[in-house]
């Protein structure tokens, strides 16, 4: 502890089960300014078990950004109130001394919460497996550049695979949509010639997927732009929506 | 008709609708708001141009009947997105951030979507059934312009239509995002041209009943 500590108060969100109802809990902390939001739940769950309470349940993994697995909403913002960055880079210097810190799971129907602040986004994983890949014939490594493809299309491609999966997008949407997620998915593939021979299939099902896991619609808010910690372009979702509607009107797929 | 019946429920099909019925009531709204225009030119103005309306009757209902399907499709859709996207959200969040993510006019189509419904019951009711039902020729413009005297009437109208500039603001061009027309190059401009249509059609038909509540003695 030292003199540069702030003083928070923090509300956090207990919820003991899925189907428990859950509460906001009441804690008061010190921390360094220069700590991450992680770090601060880390040393409260260090006091929280030497007083043999309950610690508060959160995910997270790489702590730099890159893996999507942490994610809270933080005074109502998903990843808090910094743009473009995930929960684990938030650090408490962007707070002043005194502040209270409401502290939430991401919520929307298809995100169920697990416990406290760690929700369900299995979901995802749903979507991915409906065609979030592109098939290949075993063998040997292709050569690097072997299939020549034009820069700008690259780095198009590139801005879309950048999304690193988080969910925050349906967690800032009013209508908890995962349109974000999933034009950032088809788009990475739908750009480049080694998503070709799916496109049309990936598309329908990804998207029957996300209808079937209880997402939203998107009503053009772009609340998921303005929250997506790697600033995915909401032109993903115009490029989902153009995809759909052709893919719907020319695949060979007749049946549903 | 498997594929055309899951494309068309699915959540970017119903989209697809609503941004093709908004789009065509966007244009409908020019062509009337045009003729409504004429108000200003006189009684005689007017009437002559409900008169020739009238002289291209069967066109007129067909129209009529085209409009009251996409109407029906806009109102019936755009609830039950809202329905469904209301379950889909579930909780709301203890800290309402929602203005430093988006703005009022896009959080708000429900709302100003339902007055705009409420305004055409009562338009309806007010101008399109007397012109139709009452048996013979009427004064259309002293009928319009009777009902623009009354303060209560004119304020609801002008209310409704500053709610419909707010709708087609984020609806002109939240449907060409929906039909996916979203290029770094246009949209932005996109963009202005739906604010500048939403504030001209707004001010335009508003300015109607203004006109004839305050300056031109209600007749
Ligand atoms: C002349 C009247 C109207 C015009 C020109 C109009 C136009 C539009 C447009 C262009 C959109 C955007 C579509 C998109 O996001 O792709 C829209 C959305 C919407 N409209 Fe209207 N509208 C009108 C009347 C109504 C009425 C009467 C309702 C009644 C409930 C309504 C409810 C909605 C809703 C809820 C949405 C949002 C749908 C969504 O994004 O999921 N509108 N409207
Ligand atoms: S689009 Fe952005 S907010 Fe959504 S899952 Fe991907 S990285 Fe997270
Ligand atoms: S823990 Fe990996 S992105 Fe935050």
């Amino acid at each position: 502890m030292n003199g540069n500590n702030l003083n928070l108060k923090l509300k956090i969100w207990r919820q003991p089960s899925p189907k428990a109802v859950g509460a906001f809990k009441d804690y008061s902390v010190s921390v360094s300014p220069d700590a991450s939001i992680l770090e601060m739940l880390d040393e409260l769950n260090n006091d929280l078990e030497r007083r043999s309470e309950e610690p508060v349940v959160f995910e997270s993994d790489c702590r730099e950004g890159i893996c999507g697995t942490c994610g809270l909403v933080i005074n109502g913002q998903p990843h808090g109130p910094i743009p473009k960055i995930a929960t684990c880079q938030l650090h408490m210097r962007h707070f002043k001394d005194g502040d209270t810190i409401y502290i939430e799971p991401f919520r929307a129907k298809a995100f169920p919460v697990i416990k406290d602040l760690a929700v369900d986004r299995s979901a995802f994983d749903k979507i991915i497996q409906a065609g979030g890949y592109i098939s290949v014939n075993t063998g040997g490594v292709p050569d690097a550049n072997e299939i020549p493809i034009n820069k700008n299309i690259a780095s198009e491609a590139f801005d879309s695979a950048a999304c690193i999966g988080c969910g925050a997008c349906v967690a800032a949407c009013k209508n908890g949509s995962a349109m974000l997620f999933v034009s950032a998915k088809v788009s990475q593939f739908a750009l480049l010639p080694q998503g070709q021979s799916e496109r049309k299939e990936r598309v329908e099902a990804m998207v029957a997927t996300m209808d079937e896991m209880g997402f939203g619609s998107c009503t053009n808010t772009y609340a998921c732009e303005a929250e997506c910690p790697k600033g995915i372009s909401v032109r993903n979702i115009a490029r989902l929506n153009r995809e759909f509607l052709i893919a719907s009107l020319s695949s060979q797929n007749v049946e549903e | 008709m498997g594929w055309f019946s899951t494309f068309i429920n699915s959540s970017i099909g119903k989209k697809l609708i609503m941004a093709l019925t908004g789009l065509l009531l966007i244009i409908f709204l020019i062509i009337h708001l045009l003729g409504n225009l004429t108000l200003f030119a006189g009684a005689d103005a007017f009437n002559t141009y409900a008169g020739t309306l009238k002289k291209f009757e069967p066109i007129v209902r067909v129209i009529e009947v085209l409009l009251t399907i996409i109407f029906v499709l806009h109102i019936y859709n755009g609830a039950v997105l809202w329905w469904t996207n209301r379950k889909a959200k579930g909780s709301l969040y203890a800290v309402n951030a929602r203005s430093k993510e988006t703005n009022i006019f896009a959080r708000t189509t429900i709302q100003t979507g339902s007055i705009i419904f409420i305004f055409l019951v009562i338009h309806l009711q007010t101008f399109w059934y007397p012109s139709n039902f009452s048996g013979g020729e009427i004064n259309l413009y002293g009928l319009v312009t009777g009902w623009f005297a009354q303060p209560v009437y004119s304020g609801f109208y002008i209310f409704a239509m500053i709610l419909l500039g707010f709708h087609l603001n984020h609806g002109f061009q939240s449907a060409f995002q929906t039909f996916g027309w979203n290029h770094k190059k246009y949209f932005p401009l996109i963009q202005k041209i739906g604010t500048l249509y939403a504030i001209l059609t707004a001010l335009l038909f508003a300015s109607i009943p203004v006109y004839f509540l305050f300056f031109h003695g209600g007749n």
